[in-house]
């Protein structure tokens, strides 16, 4: 079992929450749009054979909120800045859902400077069919809940009744969502065009029952990357990391080792 | 005392059935249940109303707006505004008020406010409001910076009514290159602004150091006074002492020539089947960001279901035995209106006489009733507990154009 250590980062006058573990490769795990349990057996996974490092975002989970910051496009650069203070290079960035963003943002600033991209159902760039599901007009646990395709996945996670703590922590992290992802709701019009700089390889995984983020947009992706390729996960929902840990992790080890 | 006549402008003619069916009567509950023959109708029956209520002899007409709901036909409350001030002649147009924060440009309302303040000649009061929460949603505006967009809105407009331009605006939320618009209210330095609210506590401690009076809307006796206190408070500690002036109060009551048929009517005051605005989705209401911090852990547990809305939901029966609803005829209703002036002490009173399926016919007969037998023993109650409306006290129009601040101890020493 290995231990993970917390600790707090400054960046940009920022206090950044980070929990690290394991020994190999750096990877940067980005968390989703409604930040992350306590505990997660993808990242269990992880941490036997890669140099785990999981921040949570500012204004979600232990990192306190930075007022000033306006868009996804503020929050890579934080994570970027994040790199930087730890002296890590040619990381190998896993960004889950809205986190997929994130490090699609990172990856366009500087191409070079990454091992390679993993983007698991990423938000970001606009689906050629059907929207990104809005939040805004869903309560807390139905959003969660259309995350899942399998319902026994989510009452393992957060429990078939969620905690009010719970509850709390998904409305903070949903008026973060607003504060920085509004308008347009949870993608960049300018994005798709900037990947095209990035030529890491990248894995896209993506659920094929995914109804937070239509499988379209895998498409959107793979024709702005030019070296990407598509895994798509058979009776999986949104959230692959918390529904289908292990499938990820077979499919994501093997890509970071290569 | 300042008396005015306010109806939410009920959109009553759909099938409310569709509406139980749907499970909520806002935001997405589809305008395909709009008839816009209908909706002709009504519009014309309420301008007939609000030109009836100056006829027959209110002080003012209080306007408001909402979107996407059947329970407010006013998807623009200027619009109103600017019909009224040309359809009328002597009664003041209360804006209660134009949301701040779902302006994408605050220049434009400022123009428009202008322009019916001249073309009234100096009728127009200028609330401001944040907007429910289904509002944000309906027009896009993002709910988190809510109470950021009202304050700079309001500095910007006051800041375009008072300064000579041209000048320059950078802010947080608004950027405006040139602000020099050729329109500028009438009324000196500029209109009234009246905050109408509930209980948020952050706007009453804003209207308080503004020095705006601040409109308590069908809040609970008890509620009420816990509001004053703090605007009391407020008041204090910025120099100056607050009374009615400061205060308003918006009070649901119908009045008719018998109490059978008030008590009927009255009911109408339920017609949304929900609360205060309609049978609202508790996400949509209070979308994340947009109500206070202080408030969230209630508030979440209501979104899911699991707790009773932190704002109240009291049956109609419940609303009557506290007051919250008043009905009957005109030597019904006084004493009660009577116990709710000793209670709240407010220098201004705005009825909400009809609501829902209301007809036309009963809604002029409340406005002529109230009006003739309803407000001169308002107003004479009024005299002799002291309660005088902006103005009658001629209380400045904020707190910038005060002649009476106390100099706050620390500025003394």
């Amino acid at each position: 079992m290995t231990a993970w250590v917390e600790r707090t980062v400054e960046i940009a006058g920022t206090k950044v929450h980070v929990t690290r573990g394991g020994k190999g490769p750096p990877v940067l795990v980005l968390h989703r749009d409604i930040g992350m349990p306590a505990t997660s057996s993808f990242h269990d996974e992880l941490v036997k054979s890669a140099d785990v490092i999981i921040p949570h975002h500012p204004g979600w989970g232990s990192s306190p909120r930075a007022e000033w910051m306006r868009s996804v496009r503020d929050l890579a650069v934080i994570h970027r800045g994040l790199l930087a203070e730890l002296h890590i290079q040619q990381a190998v960035l896993i960004g889950l859902g809205f986190g997929g963003w994130i490090a699609a943002e990172m990856a366009t600033m500087a191409p070079a400077d990454l091992a390679k991209l993993v983007l698991v159902a990423p938000m970001g760039v606009k689906p050629s069919q059907g929207d990104i599901l809005d939040q805004a007009i869903v309560s807390y646990i139905d959003y969660v809940r259309a995350g899942f395709h399998d319902q026994n996945a989510f009452d393992k996670t957060y429990d078939a009744e969620p905690s009010v703590d719970q509850l709390e922590t998904w409305d903070i992290a949903r008026e973060m969502c607003f504060r920085i992802a509004w308008k347009p709701y949870m993608y960049s019009q300018t994005l798709p065009h900037l990947l095209r700089n990035v030529k890491i390889p990248t894995l896209l995984v993506w659920g094929d029952q995914d109804k937070i983020v239509p499988v379209s947009a895998a498409d959107r992706y793979l024709a702005a990357l030019p070296n990407a390729k598509l895994e798509v996960i058979r009776d999986c929902g949104h959230i692959v990391d918390l529904e289908q840990p292990v499938r990820l992790a077979e499919l994501v080890m093997p890509f970071i080792a290569r | 005392m300042h008396l005015m006549y306010f109806t939410e402008q009920p959109m009553s003619a759909y099938d409310a059935s569709e509406g139980l069916k749907y499970g909520a009567t806002a935001l997405t509950f589809s305008n395909k249940h709009f008839d816009p023959v209908a909706g002709s109708r009504l519009y014309n029956e309420y301008l007939e109303q609000y030109v009836y209520a100056e006829e027959v002899g209110v002080d003012g007409i209080m306007l408001n707006e909402h979107h996407n709901a059947p329970f407010c036909m006013q998807a623009k409350a200027n619009i109103f505004a600017a019909v009224l001030a040309g359809a009328t002649k002597r009664v003041k147009i209360v804006m209660l008020g134009n949301p701040l924060p779902l302006a994408e440009n605050p220049i434009r309302l400022a123009e428009e406010l202008a322009m019916i303040d001249m073309i009234s000649k100096g009728r127009l009061v200028s609330g401001f409001v944040r907007g429910g929460g289904q509002e944000q949603l309906a027009t896009g505006v993002n709910p988190a910076y809510n109470r950021e967009r009202f304050e700079e809105a309001h500095d910007l407009i006051v800041k375009t009514w008072t300064v000579p331009g041209p000048f320059r605006w950078e802010g947080t939320h608004y950027q405006h290159r040139v602000v020099n618009p050729w329109a500028l209210p009438l009324q000196k330095p500029y209109p009234r602004v009246w905050i109408p609210g509930v209980i948020s506590k952050e706007t009453i401690i804003w209207a308080a150091r503004q020095r705006y009076p601040y409109i308590a809307l069908n809040t609970s006796i008890p509620q009420t006074k816990q509001i004053w206190k703090l605007y009391d408070e407020t008041a204090t500690a910025v120099g100056y002492k607050s009374g009615p002036e400061n205060r308003g109060y918006l009070a649901r009551i119908h009045v008719a020539e018998t109490e059978e048929r008030a008590t009927q009517n009255a009911r109408q005051f339920m017609w949304m089947q929900g609360e205060f605005t309609g049978l609202a989705h508790p996400v949509w209401a209070n979308p994340s960001g947009y109500f206070s911090p202080g408030g969230r852990r209630n508030f979440v547990e209501f979104a899911v279901g699991r707790a009773k809305n932190p704002r109240g939901n009291p049956t109609f029966e419940e609303q009557l035995a506290d007051g919250m609803i008043i009905c009957g005829t005109p030597k019904q209703v006084l004493p009660r209106i009577r116990h709710l002036l000793e209670e709240t002490r407010p220098g201004i009173l705005a009825v909400w006489g009809n609501d829902g399926n209301v007809s036309h016919r009963d809604s002029m007969t409340c406005i002529r009733l109230l009006a003739q037998e309803v407000f001169p023993q308002v107003r004479e109650w009024a005299k002799e507990l002291g309660l005088n409306s902006p103005f009658e006290a001629e209380a400045p129009v904020s707190i910038a154009y005060a002649g009476d601040l106390k100099q706050s101890t620390v500025a003394a020493e």
